[in-house]
């Protein structure tokens, strides 16, 4: 029991925090104190993200093999932390502006990360879900923070509503798995999978189901509805949270389930994943270029993303869960610096969505209009910027996983989206005059911004060596 | 008759007398006792079987929750339960049948009712091996080890949608009075009463 509780300490360790934090603001000063709350938190998240990173080292499995700590999790769980630190002191001066910064804020993202850090460690079906839940249920109340928007409170409920449905699927395909399996641990699923080569009919709708509940999750299409709505009506740095943490969490979980548990039958489960991952990318890409709102936009391009990181799972490679990793890696940190810009597009102190507005950005921010080129540049995928070597090392692992097919869609796709991260660089650069933006006060924004631009240019000399421990997690995950 | 077979038979005719009674007592509020003397009685029947952990749960979580939210569902809808009772005659030859059909297909599933080979049945509850530790203590042991990561989560979600439901709803208006424990604990008699002696016939 003590051994396993050494296991669970990172997770344990969050929790009591989460909870100690609650009950300090709530006793002194209500949500007087939640810049203090969020400040530790974020304090809290990168300690804990060094802790798990320099002192894990093998493989634990605790509570009968239910929860593992291995390489592929801590990789996941230091970059679930670090990104989820870096949004959470990106939204601050949005949400204190607009009377939103409550303490519970920094308490529920603090648990919803709790949530991920199990969901990526799960090495049984109900810690997944318990996990995915913790998860998901602290997002539905963060979405519709802004309860007196009627946009904010659509997103929730939406978010809500289709979240449920996608747990209900997930939940039936678990109990069919646990039918047909006997078990609900990955290695019993592995076990009673093995043998003739293909999945037996149950275990099969089994996995259909509970590929489909992931799918949800990193709304994959064609269950990526809810995706533009909520990105649209949820406070941007909620937006910006849903865009980084879980959807890495979300695909580490897709890989955890699609290698552990069904680690004997990925010819079964990698056409499925192989059609999410193209219907994904030309969508993403296709429905992104009617988009005016920038939220909106972002939420296709999340989709499109989603594709290529699925590219990566459909090759069932373990060269491919690396390139899916180095892939959501670099996703996460071009999301934090693009969020970091739209977070600061304000006029007369209100947010502006519009990209329209925009037009000749360049001219009164040079810098912030060079590090958002970069930015969108990479989000395309065009050479020699990082996002180019996040699509390269998933086309690598399609191709020498002998999906060439997959390569070449993901290609198409690439240059369909490309059109309309180019539409911004265009408006910013060459766009009419129009009455302007008002000028960035927030240096942490900017720091932000930059920093993420400055690393799209330095990180392609060595990808600031993720390829190593990122490769040593795919190891971990696919035997 | 054993003392445990006398107990038995009050307890069942208590449950049975009581749950007839649900049904056919006309006020609502008088449902809900009767419902309680159920959920009691049965408690008393989960002793007998040596199954106390879920006796105590009926007791705590029936009749010390859900029952008590019955009364105040009851008490404060104002739902007219006469006018629903006079309807509910019309319905009684349907229910009639209803009740028929599922006592025959009850009757059906027993009747067919078949071992799987290579199982051994235990017949009576007597023959069950007295078990090691109680059902209670049994529980315990596999929740808070075997499952305490999952218990603990559980835990942590109920947190979440705690928290989610006070900060979606909770709304402080500040033109409302509040009552102030402390104020009223500090409150003077000296300073807030003055004592005047008042003759007979005379008043003020």
């Amino acid at each position: 029991m003590s051994a396993d509780l050494s296991v669970i300490l990172p997770e344990a360790a969050l929790s009591v925090f989460a909870m100690a934090g609650l009950l300090w603001a709530v006793y002194t000063g209500k949500d007087r104190a939640a810049p203090t709350l969020l400040w530790a938190t974020a304090a809290a998240f990168v300690v804990l993200a060094l802790w798990i990173g320099w002192t894990g080292s093998g493989t634990q499995r605790a509570f009968g093999g239910s929860f593992v700590n291995d390489g592929f999790a801590r990789f996941a769980k230091v970059a679930i932390l670090l990104s989820a630190a870096a949004v959470l002191l990106m939204g601050e001066g949005y949400m204190a502006r607009r009377g939103l910064l409550r303490f519970e804020y920094p308490v529920l993202i603090a648990l919803s990360v709790v949530g991920m850090m199990v969901m990526v460690s799960a090495g049984d079906l109900i810690v997944l879900y318990m996990g995915l839940e913790l998860q998901s249920l602290a997002l539905y109340v963060i979405a519709a923070l802004r309860r007196d928007s009627v946009k904010s409170t659509e997103a929730g409920l939406k978010y809500f509503v289709l979240g449920a449905l996608s747990s209900g699927l997930l939940l039936y395909g678990a109990s069919l798995a646990y039918g047909f399996a006997g078990t609900t641990g990955f290695a019993g699923i592995v076990a009673a999978a093995a043998g003739a080569g293909h999945l037996p009919l149950g275990l099969l709708l089994a996995l259909v189901f509970l590929l489909t509940g992931l799918a949800f999750k990193v709304s994959a299409v064609p269950f990526h509805m809810w995706t533009p709505d909520v990105y649209e009506g949820a406070p941007t740095p909620v937006t910006a949270f849903l865009a980084t943490a879980p959807k890495l969490a979300a695909m580490a979980l897709f890989a955890r389930v699609a290698h552990d548990a069904f680690g004997g039958a990925a010819g079964d489960w990698g056409q499925i994943v192989a059609f999410l991952a193209v219907a994904s990318m030309f969508l993403g890409a296709v429905a992104a270029i009617g988009q005016r709102n920038i939220k909106r936009l972002m939420a296709y391009s999340s989709i499109a993303h989603m594709g290529f990181a699925l590219i990566g799972l459909a090759a069932g490679t373990a060269a491919g869960v690396k390139a899916m990793l180095i892939y959501m890696a670099i996703y996460v940190v071009m999301n934090i610096g693009t969020f970091a810009f739209i977070l600061a597009m304000e006029r007369d102190g209100r947010p502006v969505t519009d990209i329209g507005s925009l037009n000749q950005y360049a001219a009164r921010e040079p810098t912030r209009a060079l590090a958002m080129l970069v930015l969108l540049f990479s989000l395309a995928g065009v050479p020699p910027l990082l996002g180019f070597f996040g699509k390269f090392a998933v086309l690598q692992a399609a191709v020498a996983a002998g999906m060439t097919w997959l390569a070449v869609a993901g290609v198409i796709a690439s240059v369909i989206g490309a059109f309309y991260y180019l539409r911004i660089v265009y408006f910013m650069y060459f766009g009419e005059e129009r009455e302007p933006l008002d000028p960035v006060r927030s240096p942490v924004l900017s720091a932000f911004l930059i920093a993420s631009a400055v690393v799209m240019v330095v990180g392609v000399a060595n990808l600031f060596g993720i390829e190593g421990p990122a490769a040593a997690a795919a190891e971990t995950l696919v035997r | 008759m054993t003392l445990a077979g006398l107990a038995f038979y009050a307890f069942a005719v208590t449950t049975v007398a009581a749950g007839l009674m649900v049904t056919v007592s006309r006020n609502p509020v008088h449902s809900v006792l009767w419902l309680i003397l159920a959920f009691l009685s049965s408690a008393g029947l989960f002793v007998l079987v040596g199954a106390e952990f879920v006796a105590m749960l009926l007791v705590i979580v029936y009749v010390g929750a859900v029952a008590v939210l019955f009364l105040f569902v009851v008490m404060m809808l104002d739902v007219d339960f006469a006018e629903l009772k006079a309807e509910l005659a019309k319905y009684v030859p349907l229910a009639a049948l209803v009740g028929v059909v599922l006592l025959m297909q009850l009757a059906l599933v027993l009747g067919a009712w078949t071992t799987a080979e290579g199982v051994t049945v235990i017949p009576t509850l007597a023959d069950l091996p007295a078990p090691e530790v109680h059902n209670t203590r049994a529980l315990g042991l596999v929740l808070y080890d075997r499952h305490f990561l999952l218990f603990q989560l559980a835990g942590l979600i109920l947190l979440v949608a705690m928290v989610g439901a006070i900060l979606l709803t909770l709304r402080h208006r500040v033109d409302v009075k509040r009552q102030d424990v402390l104020a009223q604990m500090y409150r003077d008699p000296a300073k807030a009463l003055e004592l005047k002696d008042v003759k007979p016939g005379q008043g003020l």
